[in-house]
């Protein structure tokens, strides 16, 4: 048996809302997930009961209370809780990427370049970045006319197909997906299936959260049920 | 050359008391060790406003002895008014001999010219100088600009020559233009013209440099290598003139332009006055001509 | 693909104070920057925030700590252990320093090319020609048109100003770049253009920066980490999605949510 890619140990989160009178909101406890390379994990539970908060954390864009989350980095096993900013942020460019539900869309920067940003931040040069997003953005059926604008203008569906044009360019060993279909229609949800499975093949590590029962199906190897304040696995 | 007489009764030799002469000697030889660098010294009050040369004048005082030789000159010339009021003050003060004739001088005190002839190992130049610090039209603060000498900061006297060039196509300062004196320091030379910069390089006399209202004193060995700021490709140039001096002839002296009609008629004449007397004496003449406006000026 | 692990910091800080009289400027500050990183510090008037980058970019000496900074030949430099023409020397080669008021940063008094050619000149060049022409890069970099070389910084707008300022900076390559404020007083079109010019040149270029403004919109677009100070103190610091989007020391949670959006 592979080592896990990714693995949370005793993961604990509480939100402790100081603006509204120290209100403390726990939402996960103990929470534990080891994911193998290749692997497609759904996080699966109502409303509320964390999918979001685990996902972020695993990203450190939240900040747990506890447990560590163990990442396979450089050949290296890292604790993203423990590790320099420099080394989370080279664990963001390199071995975990995270596709938002949303795009958050800077405007006045032109869609072909949001999408090969990742590739630049990678060193790659210029010219093959935006060759490579071009592929990409073909295949989520973004018609060149639109790459260079900004995509501040397209619909909510365009949006978040170059949102996930741009998780995909860059091959990432871990990929963290949050909702990233909610927005699509059925044709464009099939092919951000057939993404999510070539990533798959080339060995990568999906965790993700998915509404669409179909696409959770297509994609799922297994399922990781979470209940409100806590998980199961 | 007018004989020494005895000085005036009543007055220390020189004007200035011993111990400012002491003072200033001091000051200079440190600016002397130093090549180059503004010394501040106690500017003394003297006999003529602030702006008319009392900075040379306390310099030469604390220098010149009873067989020195003095000659004064102002723009070049040794008889306009200022050059005779300082000249005489000398005389006066300390009853030495005076002259017009550069090679019988062993003191020159010049108000922003040098000398065309060559000067040897036992004369002094002394400067007037009015502003000391090449960098205070950048930099007004004092304080600043000593720290510029200080680590060598120069880059800000190459920006004041590249906007000449940008702006006029060419580096537009034609006198006081910066040097660099021994590879280290950058120095004011006083308002004399470009055209006078090579001849403070490796110069056979000493320099000496006197800043009365600023109270700095500065100098420049002899042999001491100076250097005019330029670029590769806009290098140091001197003035030139498509005419030779209207009385004596010269071609290789720095010309005045002296307007002699209300026709736009002008002569070009040897601004070293002693020089064009000089050679004139020798029996060479110039073209004795009024020129036209029309014809070409110096550049 | 260099590993950054092992990479050592550009600048570390340790246990940085700097009081006035018995007034706290900034405390006790201590934290990393690597190379490529842009660290953002936020606070209101009065945090301390421009006391602390004035200290690290050795404008203003600390009471107490220590500023270290790695130099191009990897020595690890004790920036207030220096000699005064060390540091000096260091501002003008490996560092740039953005200031909020570009008129602070500029000579105003020469041409936008001069301005631009000065820190080439301060070390050594002697070429117009190449320095005009190097200037020249510099403007387009930024996005001034050509034909304003030979113009002062009188007749520029304010974002102009701004961006001339940043190319005077980055004509000499620096390592490490200070910015206070960089995009305050200016129209929002015209901060949103210039966060836009300095996030592409840090990529581009490599570049580490310090930042301080605040306006927490700009640390979104420019900062990988974010500190935020609260009279003198750090009270969070973190990467800069995280500090926004799960602030928890209390002061955070109240900037953030003040904020009509981030």
């Amino acid at each position: 048996m592979t080592q896990p890619i990714i693995s949370v140990e005793g993961l604990e989160k509480t939100f402790t809302l100081h603006v509204q009178g120290g209100a403390v909101l726990p939402v996960l406890k103990d929470v534990n997930l080891a994911v193998q390379p290749g692997e497609c994990v759904v996080l699966h539970g109502p409303s509320g009961a964390g999918k979001s908060s685990l996902l972020r954390s695993m990203y450190a864009n939240y900040l747990p209370q506890a447990g560590r989350i163990l990442v396979r980095h450089r050949d290296r096993t890292v604790d993203l809780l423990k590790a320099d900013p420099h080394v989370v942020l080279d664990i963001r460019r390199w071995t975990i990427g995270f596709v938002s539900q949303f795009l958050r869309a800077i405007p006045r920067v032109p869609t072909l370049d949001i999408v090969a940003e990742p590739l630049r931040a990678r060193g790659i040069d210029d010219e093959a970045a935006r060759t490579r997003a071009g592929e990409l953005l073909d295949r989520l059926q973004i018609p060149e006319r639109m790459w260079s604008l900004s995509p501040v203008t397209f619909s909510g569906g365009e949006q978040q197909r170059v949102n996930i044009a741009r998780s995909f360019t860059a091959p990432f060993p871990v990929l963290l997906l949050d909702e990233p279909t909610a927005a699509l229609d059925a044709e464009n949800r099939a092919r951000v299936v057939e993404l999510i499975h070539q990533a798959k093949d080339r060995g990568a590590a999906i965790i993700g959260i998915f509404h669409d029962r179909e696409v959770r199906e297509a994609v799922a190897d297994r399922y990781f049920t979470m209940e409100a304040y806590g998980a199961a696995a | 050359m007018t004989a020494a007489a005895s000085p005036l009764a009543g007055y220390n030799f020189a004007y200035l008391d011993e111990q400012t002469k002491r003072m200033i000697r001091r000051a200079i030889l440190k600016a002397v060790a130093v090549p180059g660098y503004q010394v501040p010294f106690g500017s003394r009050e003297m006999p003529l406003p602030y702006g008319w040369g009392t900075g040379g004048i306390q310099v030469t005082a604390s220098i010149i002895g009873r067989d020195d030789v003095l000659k004064v000159i102002d723009q070049g010339a040794d008889d306009t008014t200022n050059a005779v009021s300082i000249r005489q003050f000398f005389a006066r003060t300390a009853g030495v001999a005076t002259t017009e004739h550069t090679p019988d001088a062993s003191i020159i005190q010049t108000r922003h010219r040098i000398p065309e002839t060559p000067l040897s190992d036992d004369q002094i130049l002394v400067y007037q100088v009015p502003i000391p610090e090449p960098l205070r039209w950048i930099e007004p603060r004092e304080t600043e600009t000593r720290k510029m000498h200080a680590l060598a900061e120069y880059g800000v006297m190459h920006v004041k020559l590249y906007e000449d060039i940008a702006r006029f196509g060419q580096i537009n300062t034609s006198y006081n233009y910066p040097v660099l004196v021994n590879h280290r320091y950058l120095m004011a030379p006083s308002p004399i013209p470009k055209f006078d910069n090579p001849k403070m390089n490796r110069m056979r006399a000493l320099q000496l440099f006197g800043a009365g209202r600023e109270k700095r004193i500065y100098a420049v060995p002899p042999f001491t290598r100076v250097e005019s700021l330029d670029f590769e490709d806009y290098p140091f140039e001197v003035q030139h003139w498509d005419h030779v001096c209207a009385l004596c002839g010269a071609a290789d002296s720095y010309l005045d332009e002296v307007i002699t009609d209300d026709h736009g008629g002008r002569m070009f004449i040897c601004s070293d006055s002693d020089y064009c007397a000089g050679r004139r004496e020798r029996g060479h003449v110039g073209p004795q001509e009024t020129v036209r406006f029309g014809s070409d000026a110096a550049e | 693909m260099t590993d950054t692990e092992t990479t050592p910091p550009l600048l570390e800080v340790e246990d940085l104070t700097r009081l006035y009289g018995s007034r706290v400027g900034c405390q006790n500050v201590r934290f990393s920057l690597w190379p490529g990183e842009i660290v953002g510090i936020v606070g209101e008037s009065g945090s301390g925030k421009t006391t602390l980058l004035n200290c690290l970019s050795a404008s203003l000496e600390p009471t107490s700590g220590s500023v270290y900074y790695r130099d191009r030949l990897d020595r690890r430099l004790d920036l207030w252990r220096l000699s005064e023409s060390e540091r000096r020397m260091l501002m003008r080669t490996d560092w740039g320093i953005v200031h909020q008021n570009p008129r602070d940063g500029l000579r105003m008094d020469v041409s936008a090319g001069a301005n631009i050619g000065e820190r080439l000149m301060a070390v050594g060049a002697r070429h117009y020609g190449d320095i005009r022409a190097e200037a020249g890069t510099w403007m387009r970099r930024v996005e001034i048109e050509l034909d304003r070389i030979d113009d002062r910084p009188t007749s520029f707008s304010g974002g102009m100003q701004q961006r001339l300022q940043i190319a005077r900076n980055l004509v000499s390559k620096p390592r490490l770049i200070f910015m206070d404020e960089p995009t305050g007083g200016l129209d929002v079109s015209v901060q949103a253009r210039l966060l836009d010019l300095l996030r592409g040149l840090v990529t581009d270029l490599g570049l580490s920066a310090v930042v301080v403004t605040h306006d927490l919109a700009v640390t979104r677009l420019l900062a990988h980490r974010l500190m935020v100070m609260r009279r003198g103190e750090v009270v969070e610091h973190g990467l800069t999605d995280q500090v926004l989007d799960d602030p928890q020391h209390p002061y955070t949670q109240l900037l953030v949510s003040s904020i009509l959006q981030t």
